[in-house]
């Protein structure tokens, strides 16, 4: 089953950590002529943050396009966030904002593409996660 | 001396409205959004916090900024200059320009702080100091000489590990005076420094990831065994330094420890795996916190150790960035 959606840019940073998960995952699309994607099961977010500090623009635009999409909002169960620390208050910021928008623990946050503890981390995390999941 | 001014060599006019690589749209606007001045910066607020320093904190400090002014002034003047020849896309020729201009705006800062805390017979020891200082001065000619090399993917290692790793002996201090409640402005202001590397060193690995891409497999062992070789050269003189810098305060594990963590995201930034263990990563969480407020614990629901994971944790969201 596919229990994770992920965005990543063209630098291709969250898209390497997930790949590393060894799960079944489906991108975001990142341009609007690209077929919007619609989630047919539960799932966990993956989204990274980059830069700034402010709120605006935080949260990818493509992100804020397929949560919009009320059936996709319905099946987000939680969030991990990626970024880099030395953003200061914003690392992570777009997983802390969807994770209060959508109502979801944020469960989740590594740098970069992650180290390989991260990976390990958040596989056997995801495991038990589901399990628990009504 | 650079011996030849090397220039690019064709310059067609600039178009924004057509783009090769959105990266670099993306990366200028996060610039441009955060450009800074350090005259924004109440530093004079610090000038109590300064005074009950003891004599030696004071001079560390001190010694920590100029070797910090010095790299900037590196970036600034060659480092990311370096790199415009180098550029695939106009666009990116331009991002180097605002990344080298803003290394200025680093390196002048740091004399806004001199000259705010400290007297000119203070400063002017501090910047001898800089000078002589051995292991300073092999960092910077360590990483000049890969600048001035023929090697673009070699030159932007270079400077991917200025910025991702070389700062950070030196970033350490202001954030553990910060998580004392110390020199807390001078700390503001350095933390705007380490937003604006961390985009540089993002950006400039990016583009060194694009790059290697078109290279043979030989190509590509050659320039890793080239990054490690270099992390490992870089990172035997920052003990050194750190060493030089920190022994007198009791504070050269903790630094260590910092410099390793950096060292790993430098190479991810470069996009190779980190290789120092967790167990010689394990930062003081007083100094992560004071990097980034969700940066004291890993808020790791899966483990349960967050303690501070909370559904909806309190965040000033605005509906007209978010709007469903």
């Amino acid at each position: 089953m596919t229990d994770i959606v992920y965005f990543s840019s063209t630098s291709g940073n969250t898209a390497r950590f997930v790949e590393k998960l060894g799960r079944t995952a489906a991108r975001i699309p990142l341009y609007a002529r690209e077929e919007p994607l619609v989630a047919q099961e539960p799932f966990v977010l993956c989204v990274p943050t980059y830069g700034g500090g402010s709120v605006g623009g935080a949260v990818p635009k493509q992100v804020i396009k397929f949560l919009n999409n009320e059936t996709n909002r319905s099946l987000i169960r939680g969030v991990i966030g990626a970024g880099n620390m030395n953003f200061g208050t914003a690392y992570c910021l777009a997983g802390d904002i969807i994770a209060a928008k959508c109502k979801v623990p944020h469960l989740y946050r590594f740098e970069v593409f992650g180290t390989p503890d991260d990976v390990r981390i958040v596989h056997d995390g995801l495991e038990e996660f589901w399990k628990q999941q009504p | 001396m650079i011996d030849k001014l090397k220039l690019v060599s064709h310059v067609d006019a600039i178009n924004w409205n057509k783009i090769e690589d959105d990266k670099d749209v993306e990366v200028w606007n996060r610039l441009t959004n955060n450009f800074w001045l350090p005259e924004k910066i109440p530093l004079s607020n610090d000038i109590q916090s300064w005074n009950q320093l003891t004599p030696v904190e004071q001079q560390l400090t001190m010694r920590v900024f100029t070797g910090l002014t010095l790299l900037d002034t590196i970036q600034g003047t060659v480092g990311a200059v370096s790199l415009i020849p180098d550029a695939i896309t106009p666009h990116e020729e331009a991002v180097y320009t605002n990344i080298a201009f803003m290394e200025s705006v680093h390196a002048k800062s740091y004399s806004s702080i001199f000259s705010t805390l400290a007297s000119t017979k203070e400063i002017d020891e501090a910047f001898r100091w800089s000078t002589e200082n051995e292991n300073l001065q092999r960092k910077a000619s360590i990483v000049m000489d890969y600048y001035q090399g023929d090697d673009p993917l070699k030159r932007k290692v270079a400077s991917v590990l200025l910025e991702s790793f070389l700062f950070y002996s030196g970033f350490y201090l202001p954030m553990y005076f910060s998580s004392r409640a110390r020199l807390t402005n001078t700390a503001d202001l350095i933390r705007l420094i380490i937003r604006d590397e961390a985009v540089h060193g993002y950006y400039i690995g990016y583009k060194f990831q694009k790059g290697l891409e078109k290279e043979t497999q030989e190509r590509r062992d050659e320039i890793k065994d080239y990054t490690f070789n270099l992390v490992f050269e870089l990172y035997e003189n920052e003990v050194q330094y750190t060493q030089d810098l920190y022994d007198e305060v009791g504070l050269t594990e903790d630094v260590k420890m910092f410099l390793h963590y950096n060292a790993n995201k430098a190479l991810m930034n470069l996009g190779y795996e980190a290789i120092f263990p967790k167990d010689v990563c394990d930062v003081n969480p007083a100094i992560l916190s004071a990097l980034s407020p969700n940066g004291d614990e890993n808020h790791d629901f899966f483990s349960g150790s967050g303690s501070s994971y909370v559904i909806g944790k309190a965040v000033v969201t605005e509906d007209d960035d978010w709007d469903f």
